[in-house]
């Protein structure tokens, strides 16, 4: 606990005398990556409310309980909380849809719940696969992309196994 | 577009599955509820983001960045032995994956772009082991920093939102590697 608390305030101080010493301007490039900050929030925001809304409808109807009492026991054969099952079947193909399952788990379970951990070692250590995929070889006009999905895939799956599994290391279960 | 069928779809099966459970009241109450708490979310993640978006931009203009990319070459000339051979691919591509390793996503996708183009040279539309390599890499985020996910446990009431950093580390390695190996394996196997 004591080391934790200490990296935010270490971090910042260690790296604000580095970049003094390095005669950068730390105030400018700090405003100047918050505002990026902001423009990020403003472009996501408009996502979010359009995946929460369908989100909260989907959980509060039922169907988010049958949806995931369905594929659970896939699921416990992996060791990945059923509760995620949303976030599995949208980080593919949405960062912000994502991002909105991943808020309500988290605000719903609480943060240092083993769910809302899970839920957030899954998106730190997954993309949005389609888009990314998209961009790039759209970007260097490939019309046939091979592989690259199936393999993209495989390291999403093994990220989600993977997190479960990393907080059960690291936090207890 | 794929988006559209999915909120579509969740909708649909919303209503239907509120009519047949007779939970329509509650499912309108939650229609309205998301959006609202849509706006909380992101109003409540909005300081903790800008913040480590400054530190992160300050990183940048440090010079970490570039001495990340440095670090990149050897581990790329095994990777992409190819596109290496060209010094400006090579400085594409490392530029490329230090930005995501400081969850620069605006700075990182123009240089991966850039590499990209180059290694589809000549290869007629078709992906080239590299390339796809490439993209694997990419779309297996690997971040030192989770930037985002911290401030939305931040806005939940998180006291040590970066408690997590071990745990995502760990699981973003396993990622990565089970995406270079699938990427082999299938390399073999992939014969169109």
């Amino acid at each position: 606990m004591a080391l934790t608390s200490l990296v935010v305030p270490l971090l910042l101080a260690i790296l604000g005398g580095y970049a003094l010493w390095k005669k950068v301007d730390v105030y400018g490039a700090l405003t100047a990556g918050a505002g990026e900050g902001l423009s990020m929030i403003v472009r996501i925001l408009p996502s979010l409310v359009a995946l929460l809304t369908a989100v909260s409808m989907f959980r509060s109807s039922g169907a988010m309980d049958a949806l995931t009492g369905l594929v659970s026991p896939v699921l416990e054969k992996l060791g990945i909380p059923p509760e995620t099952t949303a976030i599995l079947l949208v980080r593919p193909l949405s960062g912000s849809g994502a991002l909105a399952v991943a808020g309500e788990l988290i605000a719903r379970h609480g943060p240092d719940s083993y769910v809302g951990r899970v839920a957030a070692v899954m998106m730190g250590c997954t993309e949005t696969t389609f888009y990314t995929v998209a961009v790039y070889f759209g970007a260097a006009g490939i019309r046939r992309s091979r592989y690259t999905i199936p393999a993209a895939l495989a390291a999403d799956l093994t990220g989600f196994v993977a997190a479960a599994l990393a907080v059960r290391l690291f936090f207890g279960p | 577009m794929a988006m559209a069928w999915v909120w579509t779809i969740l909708v649909g099966i919303s209503v239907v599955y509120g009519i047949v459970q007779g939970t329509l009241p509650a499912v309108s109450r939650a229609a309205m509820e998301g959006a609202a708490s849509a706006v909380e979310l992101a109003v409540g993640m909005a300081g903790a983001l800008c913040l480590w978006s400054g530190v992160m931009e300050l990183m940048d203009r440090c010079g970490l960045a570039a001495a990340l990319a440095r670090l990149f070459h050897p581990l790329l000339r095994l990777l992409l032995p190819r596109a290496s051979r060209d010094s400006e691919t090579l400085a594409a591509v490392s530029a490329n994956l230090s930005a995501n390793l400081l969850g620069l996503g605006n700075a990182a996708t123009p240089p991966g772009i850039r590499a990209a183009q180059a290694m589809a040279r000549g290869c007629d539309g078709t992906a080239s082991d590299e390339l796809c390599r490439l993209v694997v890499l990419n779309t297996a985020s690997i971040q030192l920093l989770p930037t985002t996910v911290a401030s939305l446990r931040s806005a939940c009431g998180c006291a040590a939102p970066f408690d997590i950093l071990p745990a995502v580390w760990l699981s973003s390695v396993l990622s990565v590697g089970a995406g270079l190996l699938a990427a082999r394996l299938l390399s073999r196997l992939w014969r169109w």
